[in-house]
């Protein structure tokens, strides 16, 4: 009997020839994730004069499965801050322990001081320059809602690549291409958000949600949406989109099983 | 090889002995091997005074009576220490210790006791302050490790364990010594099913994995770990200088029938310090208090210092029922009855 451990339980190489191990062997360099898999969609926020609105849908899609409908988007930290994600749900989770330890790091000091949204967004926006440095990225893009520093409003991206970007107005993925003009529409600078009220920006974030429902095809009638103020959060986690209307569908040519 | 140094006419003494005895013989373990130098110290010196008997010279040595020296004096460095105490209510949980001012150049409000050990578990431990400090590194490290590996809080409970077993391994080594405090470890574990980090999704609503109707989870945790590693969870815990006094007062209380809220457990915890300090007078401190709430609560759940006018507040109730008990103590002796009353 061979008296070698390693052996144990192999075929036998006086029987079966050498182990062809050659399988174990990576070729090439390295490879970290090259796709996102499990994926939220789009992202949207906008400046108004008390504070910010993020909202995203509570979908989490498996390529064009819509595989998880109660999947919650946004994610508060500190009460003055709501990081909203699309793209890669597992590095979302990632991301959310690395929050959560940071909150729990915060609270060792008892000074009372916490992260503001601005802290936050440049701690993640460093965390994301860092992994796709690294050949490693976390497949996100974010954007960080809340107040900064002088408790003003604050909005700004961060992306798997480490860019970062602030306007009054964000969206992100699907949502960059149909909210964004929406919302431009709105509040085209930070003079005009800082007119906006509440009631207002409200308004403007749900239509864009339900434009992006009607014609982005990964995404969800089921919602989240969180104001901050100096007041507190306010995160609602199971809206749903009022008063659709697909009256427009008839109109649309050159998808589907239409012909003409 | 302590044998063979011996002078074969030498007698030796079982240790234990009566320490009257008076001898210049050794006095030794017969199984213990002990350093020659040693032997020539304590023969040398025969009339040097020494509590003990030469089982105290080393951690994890056991006295023919069983009993661990180096632990017991860990204990008596506790003593010393300032009073600290946890009182465990039926919607929190709450942590006071007197903090004793060594100086008058030192900030007020600053060099807190009390330490967060993770978002919902607080700390606070009387004796050894640099002792109390590594305490907490290593519970932090615990509460994160936990995390990192099961993906939800630590309970209270798993904390304690760990951290009982922790300060245990320092009663075993001889190149190491038991702490040199007794720690008071207080935690809310979450009444929410399933608090996992990173969750995003909110499961299944039945069937395989759903809800099982009216199940409880989490609650207050309070557990107390002594320097030599045993650790018992309490409804009330008090160490520290005034122990005896908080432990009277703690027991007035009647806190198993779980019915203190949180906010009277807290100017009940200022009033125990207070009345703790009663018999220590002449040095001056100061009243740190944290606490953690249910998820509906002051703190939701997390560990936080006391606000500064709810501390003030039961400050001044503690002042001034203390002034009450000097009155009533000079005037009758009815006082006790009186006083008891005033607990409810």
């Amino acid at each position: 009997m061979n008296h070698l451990p390693q052996a144990w339980g192999r075929p036998r190489d006086d029987i079966y020839g050498a182990y062809d191990s050659s399988y174990l062997q990576s070729h090439g360099p390295n490879q970290h994730t090259q796709q996102p898999i499990v994926t939220g969609t789009s992202v949207v926020a906008l400046k108004f004069k008390d504070g910010v609105i993020i909202a995203a849908d509570n979908l989490a899609s498996y390529g064009s499965l819509a595989r998880f409908t109660d999947v919650k988007r946004l994610r508060t930290f500190a009460d003055t801050s709501v990081v909203g994600f699309g793209g890669d749900v597992s590095d979302m989770q990632y991301l959310d322990r690395l929050l959560t330890s940071l909150d729990t790091e915060e609270a060792y000091s008892s000074s009372g001081h916490t992260l503001n949204a601005h802290n936050l967004h440049t701690y993640l926006s460093k965390v994301f320059y860092k992994r796709r440095s690294d050949f490693n990225p976390l497949w996100n893009q974010i954007l960080v809602a809340g107040l900064d520093g002088e408790s003003k409003p604050f909005l700004a991206s961060a992306d798997l690549l480490g860019t970062t970007f602030s306007s009054p107005s964000l969206a992100t993925g699907f949502g960059a291409h149909l909210a964004q003009p929406l919302l431009r529409k709105v509040a085209p600078d930070e003079e005009a958000a800082a007119k906006l009220s509440k009631e207002q920006a409200l308004e403007a974030v749900k239509e864009s949600m339900k434009v992006l429902f009607y014609r982005d095809a990964r995404s969800l009638d089921n919602y989240s949406i969180a104001v901050i103020t100096k007041d507190g959060i306010d995160l609602k986690e199971n809206e749903k989109l009022e008063k659709q209307s697909w009256a427009f569908a008839d109109q649309i040519r050159g998808y589907g099983t239409q012909i003409n | 090889m302590c044998l063979s140094a011996l002078n074969p006419n030498t007698r030796a003494i079982v240790p234990g002995a009566p320490k009257v005895q008076q001898t210049t013989e050794l006095q030794r373990p017969l199984q213990i091997p002990i350093h020659p130098q040693l032997l020539t110290l304590r023969t040398s010196q025969p009339t040097l005074e020494h509590h003990g008997t030469g089982y105290d010279l080393t951690n994890s040595v056991f006295s023919p009576d069983g009993r661990n020296f180096q632990v017991e004096y860990a204990v008596k460095a506790v003593e010393n220490g300032g009073t600290s105490i946890g009182i465990r209510c039926k919607d929190g949980v709450v942590l006071a210790v007197e903090k004793i001012i060594t100086s008058k150049l030192l900030k007020a409000g600053a060099n807190k006791r009390i330490a967060t050990i993770d978002r919902h578990v607080g700390a606070v431990s009387s004796g050894l302050v640099p002792d109390g400090r590594h305490f907490v590194s290593r519970a932090r490290d615990e509460a994160a490790s936990w995390r990192s590996t099961y993906k939800t809080p630590i309970t209270t409970k798993d904390l304690a364990s760990r951290m009982g077993g922790y300060l245990q391994a320092y009663t075993l080594y001889s190149s190491v010594r038991p702490f040199g405090i007794t720690a008071i470890v207080a935690g809310w574990d979450s009444e929410l099913e399933l608090p996992v980090d990173g969750q995003v999704g909110s499961g299944p609503s039945i069937g395989s994995g759903g809800k099982v109707e009216g199940m409880t989870f989490g609650g207050p945790g309070l557990y107390m770990i002594e320097p030599s590693g045993m650790y018992w969870g309490y409804y009330g815990a008090a160490t520290g200088k005034g122990r005896q006094t908080a432990k009277a007062e703690l027991e007035k209380l009647d806190l198993a029938a779980l019915k203190l809220s949180l906010q009277d457990g807290v100017k009940e915890a200022a009033k125990i310090i207070y009345v703790a300090h009663a018999d220590n007078k002449d040095k001056e401190f100061e009243l740190e208090m944290t606490w953690i709430s249910n998820l509906d609560g002051p703190t939701k759940g997390r560990h936080q210092e006391v606000p500064k006018d709810i501390l003030e507040e039961a400050e001044n109730l503690a002042k001034k029922y203390l002034e009450g008990e000097d009155d009533e103590e000079t005037k009758d002796d009815d006082k006790p009855a009186e006083g008891d009353k005033m607990e409810e």
